[in-house]
């Protein structure tokens, strides 16, 4: 069955959670605004990694790395273009120019610095390919993916900063009781300009991101902006109330009474 | 006559009205109206104030099914239609991952409200582009001791397991006490 959707949605850490949580072995592929990833993974660890907009094939991935010259990759690429990655690894494993450990380092480093990248990505659709082989000729390593979500999350700390300042967006904003500010002398970007025009205390951030056609991360940015400038204060929507406890139907009957009960329904149900 | 209440709620198009109409010994009550929201015209109608089926239980019983409203704005309806119920159905369109982060306010919010049982549904798992329900269940962020439950809500014997299992864990708490 399928796994996809978009990063707006689900994030990528959430999505690599899930591919380690769940053993996963396939191919993800991702269209992002700029360009497209391609991930493997195995058993739920990261065996390969690409991106559309740049060279992923191991003579480029040892000349980014300088592990080659730019005489020698200019005479691979000449000479033995048509080698797959695994084929040019043992060549020069074989010829003595790199072990093979060295070569899995730089190809390991590669795939993780893809995945790092994916982490900038906030909009993107994603399909997981759970059938898929695995990239011909590609050289497989075996990342577990803990460390790289937890240095993910660490690239998303902004975003967490933001949801601990404005945890809830069925907030409302009103303007400070500041007569000393004048909005039309301040410099503030288109985006915050269409965000100040909606607010009112009946709206909410959500109801303001929905009009603005912003994310929940670009409005948080904006509004966290206007709160430390001192413009405005977040307030409970004027038509918001506090959840009460409510009543079950089961209580105040004795433990027989409620069995009996629920014993009934099962009956009938089953029976529909 | 005795009548007892079980809420099927979740986001918006998650399938709760025809959950409900698939189990219902009478028409349901329907209160649709055509969607005016452009980003939320994936289909053409939606419930605005809650739908509402019958099952006559036995001669002195009788379960009413209430399905909330799927849309935000009408959010101030979940606590009057908690009221007394029993338990609650949590249902989750399999093939919109865009609705998981909504399931997940909706399920906490009911939870805030009362401490019933609840059980949760992936529905339309006969589509191709359905998730898998244990995918869900990450994506979701579900314990493994929440019901998480296959479910296509065209189809009775779908509804009905949903709807016992719920029932059995209302059981479950009642001899857990």
């Amino acid at each position: 069955m399928a796994l996809k959707g978009n990063l707006r949605d689900f994030s990528i850490t959430q999505l690599l959670n899930l591919i380690n949580l769940a053993h996963k072995t396939g191919l993800l592929r991702i269209r992002g605004p700029k360009s497209e990833a391609a991930a493997y993974f195995r058993q739920g660890k990261l065996a390969y990694a690409a991106l559309s907009d740049q060279p992923n094939d191991l003579a480029s991935l040892l000349y980014r790395e300088k592990k080659l010259t730019a005489g020698q990759y200019r005479a691979i690429r000449a000479h033995h273009q048509r080698l797959s990655d695994t084929a040019l690894g043992l060549l020069l494993v074989n010829a003595g120019y790199f072990t093979q450990g060295e070569i899995l380092a730089v190809v390991q480093s590669a795939y993780v610095d893809v995945i790092k990248r994916l982490f900038t990505w906030v909009d993107g659709h994603f399909e997981f390919h759970s059938n898929a082989p695995f990239p011909k000729g590609r050289i497989p390593t075996r990342v577990s993916l803990e460390n790289l979500i937890i240095e993910g999350s660490r690239q998303m700390r902004e975003w967490e900063l933001l949801q601990n300042e404005i945890p809830d967006l069925d907030m409302a904003l009103k303007f400070a009781d500041r007569p000393d500010v004048n909005l039309k002398h301040l410099n503030l970007s288109v985006e915050e300009w269409r965000v100040v025009s909606y607010i009112n205390p009946k709206n909410t951030i959500r109801q303001i991101a929905r009009a603005t056609k912003m994310n929940d991360l670009e409005i948080r940015r904006i509004v966290y902006g206007l709160l430390q400038a001192g413009l405005v204060e977040l307030v409970r929507p004027a038509n918001k109330s506090m959840p009460k406890p409510i009543h079950t139907a089961l209580e105040g009957k004795t433990k027989e009474d409620q069995r009996s009960l629920v014993n009934r329904l099962i009956a009938r149900i089953r029976g529909l | 006559m005795q009548t007892v209440k079980i809420v099927v709620t979740g986001p918006f198009s998650a399938g709760k009205t025809a959950f409900i109409q698939t189990v219902s010994e009478i028409d349901v009550v329907e209160t649709e109206r055509k969607i005016t929201n452009e980003s939320e015209k994936i289909k053409e109608t939606t419930t605005v104030a809650m739908d509402f089926g019958r099952i006559t239980i036995d001669e002195d019983l009788v379960l009413y099914l209430f399905g909330t409203p799927g849309q935000r704005r009408f959010d101030f309806m979940w606590e009057i239609l908690s009221e007394g119920m029993l338990g609650f159905i949590v249902l989750v369109d399999s093939t919109r991952p865009e609705t998981f982060r909504e399931a997940r306010r909706i399920l906490e919010t009911f939870r805030a409200y009362a401490p019933t049982p609840y059980v949760v549904a992936a529905n339309k798992q006969d589509l191709p582009e359905a998730w898998e329900p244990e995918d869900m269940r990450i994506a979701l962020r579900l314990s493994p001791r929440v019901k998480l439950l296959p479910c296509v809500a065209t189809d009775k014997e779908s509804v009905k397991k949903v709807l016992l299992e719920l029932l059995y864990s209302i059981l479950e708490e009642i001899n857990h006490d």
